[in-house]
C-alpha cells in the first residue's frame, strides 16, 4: 500500500461503492406488485426435514418521478410460514430486504405469506409496492463455495458432496411419494365405502316408504270401501 | 502516485467482472401460488439479449384445472399467448434485453379460484464453483462423470416433480369426490323422505275425488273454503269429510 495517498483511495473507494450500488440494484431476479395491505400467499409443497430459504427486496412506487425508488428503508413485510396443519411455523416483520429460512418437520403444503403493513404507502406510495423474491427449497438452497470454504473441500470433493445431497433430496421426495399414496388410496377407499352403503340404504328406505305408503293407502281405500 | 493509477484500475477491473457475473447469473424461479377467481397474476423478469429463458406451468387445483396464460417482451409485444390451458412449456430465446413479463389470468372464472405453479428458468446453470467459468483445462474423468451424474439427477428430481404434481390435482380430484358423494347421498335421502310423505300426504285429498269422479257424482269446484261451503249447503257437492 505504499505509494498510495489519501485522494486516490478515497476515489477508489466511490467508484466501488458506486459499481457495488449498481450491483445491487440488479440483485434478484423474479418481483411481481402487490397493493398495499394485500397479501400473496405461495405454496411449498416439500416433504420433512427440508430447508427452505426465501429472500425478498422490497421497492417502493415514486409518484411523482413514476418510477420505483431503488431502496426505502422503513418500508416492513411481514412473512407467515403455515405448515400442512394449518399451525403456524414463522411469523415474523422484516425490514424492506430480508431472508427467512425454516426447515419443515411434516411432510406437505407449506403456505407462505406475505404482505406490507407499512403506512407510509398509502401517504407516498400511491399503494403500489415491487416484491423481488426467490425461495430456495432443499438441495438448491445449498450454497456451494461457502460450504467448499467452510469444510475445505477440493473440488471434486464437492462435487460429490453436491450429488450426495441430490440424492439424499430424491430419496426425501421418494419417502414423501409414498406418503401421500397412501392417503390418496384411504381417500379413494372411503369414497368406495360411502357410495356402497348410502346406495344399499338409499335402497332399503326406498323400498320402505314404498310399503308404509302402500299399507297407507290399502288402509284408506279399506276405509273408504273402494277395496 | 504510480502504484495507485494500476491498482485502482485493477479493482475497477474486478469489480467490472463482479457485475457481469452478476448480470449474466443464471436465475430460477419455481413458485406455486393461488389465483383467486377474476383475478390475474403477473411476475416479470430481466433477461439478457440472447439469453434462452423457458416457462412451465400447471394448474393444480380449481375448477376445470384451467388458465389463461401470456408472455409479454419488454416492448409489449405478445410473444405467447393461450387460454384455458392445464398445463404448458414455453421456451423462448430473448432478442431484445430487458423485463419480461408473464402473467396467469382466471377472469373467465366466477367463483373457482386456482393454484396455479410455475417454473421459469432463465440461462444455464452455474458452475459449481464461481471461478470454475474461466477454466483452462478439459475435465478429468472424475469431473465429467460427476457432471453426467448431477445431469442424470437432474432429470430425476425433474420427473418427480412432475409426477408429484399431477399426484396433487388426482388427489384434489379424489377428495372433492369423496365429499360431493357424502353431500349428495344426505341430500337424496332427504328428498326421498320428503317425496314420499308428501306424496301420502297430498293425495289423500285427491284420492278422495276419484271414486265419486268415476260415479260421476263430483264435479271440480275452486278451492276457496266459503265457495265450497255454498257448494255443500246446495247439496251439488257431497260431503268430502
Amino acid at each position: 500500500m505504499a505509494g498510495v495517498g489519501p485522494g486516490p483511495l478515497r476515489a477508489m473507494g466511490r467508484q466501488a461503492l458506486l459499481l457495488l450500488a449498481l450491483c445491487a440494484t440488479g440483485a434478484r431476479g423474479l418481483y411481481f406488485h402487490i397493493g398495499e395491505t394485500e397479501k400473496r400467499c405461495f405454496i411449498e409443497e416439500i416433504p420433512d426435514e427440508t430447508m427452505v430459504i426465501g429472500n425478498y427486496r422490497t421497492q417502493m412506487w415514486d409518484k411523482q418521478k413514476e418510477v420505483f425508488l431503488p431502496s426505502t428503508p422503513g418500508l416492513g413485510m411481514h412473512v407467515e410460514v403455515k405448515d400442512p396443519d394449518g399451525k403456524v411455523v414463522l411469523s415474523r416483520q422484516y425490514g424492506s430486504e430480508g431472508r427467512f429460512t425454516f426447515t419443515s418437520h411434516t411432510p406437505g403444503d407449506h403456505q407462505i405469506c406475505l404482505h406490507s403493513n407499512s403506512t407510509r404507502m398509502a401517504l407516498f406510495a400511491g399503494g403500489k409496492l415491487r416484491v423481488h423474491l426467490d425461495i430456495q427449497v432443499g438441495e438448491h438452497a445449498n450454497n456451494y463455495p461457502e460450504i467448499a470454504a467452510k469444510d475445505k473441500l477440493t473440488e471434486l470433493q464437492l462435487r460429490a458432496r453436491q450429488l450426495l445431497d441430490q440424492v439424499e433430496q430424491i430419496q426425501k421426495e421418494q419417502d414423501y411419494q409414498r406418503y401421500r399414496e397412501e392417503r390418496f388410496r384411504l381417500t379413494s377407499e372411503s369414497t368406495n365405502q360411502r357410495v356402497l352403503w348410502w346406495s344399499i340404504a338409499q335402497t332399503v328406505i326406498l323400498i320402505l316408504t314404498g310399503i308404509w305408503q302402500m299399507r297407507h293407502l290399502k288402509s284408506f281405500f279399506e276405509a273408504k270401501k273402494l277395496v | 502516485m504510480g502504484s495507485a493509477a494500476p491498482r485502482s484500475a485493477s479493482v475497477l477491473l474486478l469489480l467490472l467482472l463482479l457485475l457481469l457475473l452478476r448480470a449474466e447469473q443464471p436465475r430460477g424461479a419455481e413458485l406455486t401460488f393461488e389465483l383467486p377467481d377474476n383475478a390475474k397474476q403477473c411476475f416479470h423478469e430481466e433477461v439478457e439479449q440472447g439469453v434462452k429463458f423457458s416457462l412451465d406451468y400447471q394448474v393444480i387445483t380449481g375448477g376445470h384445472y384451467d388458465v389463461d396464460c401470456y408472455v409479454e417482451d419488454p416492448q409489449g409485444n405478445t410473444i405467447y399467448r393461450e387460454t384455458k390451458k392445464q398445463y404448458d412449456s414455453f421456451t423462448y430465446r430473448a432478442e431484445v434485453k430487458g423485463v419480461y413479463q408473464f402473467c396467469f389470468s382466471n377472469e373467465f372464472s366466477t367463483f373457482s379460484h386456482k393454484t396455479v405453479y410455475f417454473d421459469f428458468q432463465v440461462g444455464d446453470e452455474p458452475p459449481i464453483l464461481p471461478d470454475m467459468g474461466n477454466r483452462v483445462t478439459a475435465l478429468t474423468q472424475m469431473e465429467s462423470a460427476c457432471v453426467t451424474i448431477h445431469e442424470a439427477l437432474k432429470t430425476v428430481i425433474d420427473s418427480q416433480t412432475h409426477y408429484r404434481l399431477r399426484e396433487a390435482q388426482d388427489r384434489a380430484r379424489a377428495e372433492d369426490l369423496n365429499s360431493r358423494v357424502s353431500y349428495w347421498s344426505i341430500g337424496e335421502t332427504i328428498a326421498l323422505f320428503v317425496v314420499s310423505f308428501s306424496q301420502v300426504g297430498a293425495s289423500g285429498e285427491g284420492l278422495r275425488v276419484l271414486p265419486l269422479m268415476a260415479e260421476g257424482k263430483w264435479k271440480p269446484v275452486c278451492k276457496d273454503h266459503r265457495v265450497r261451503q255454498e257448494a255443500r249447503e246446495s247439496g251439488e257437492v257431497p260431503d268430502l269429510v
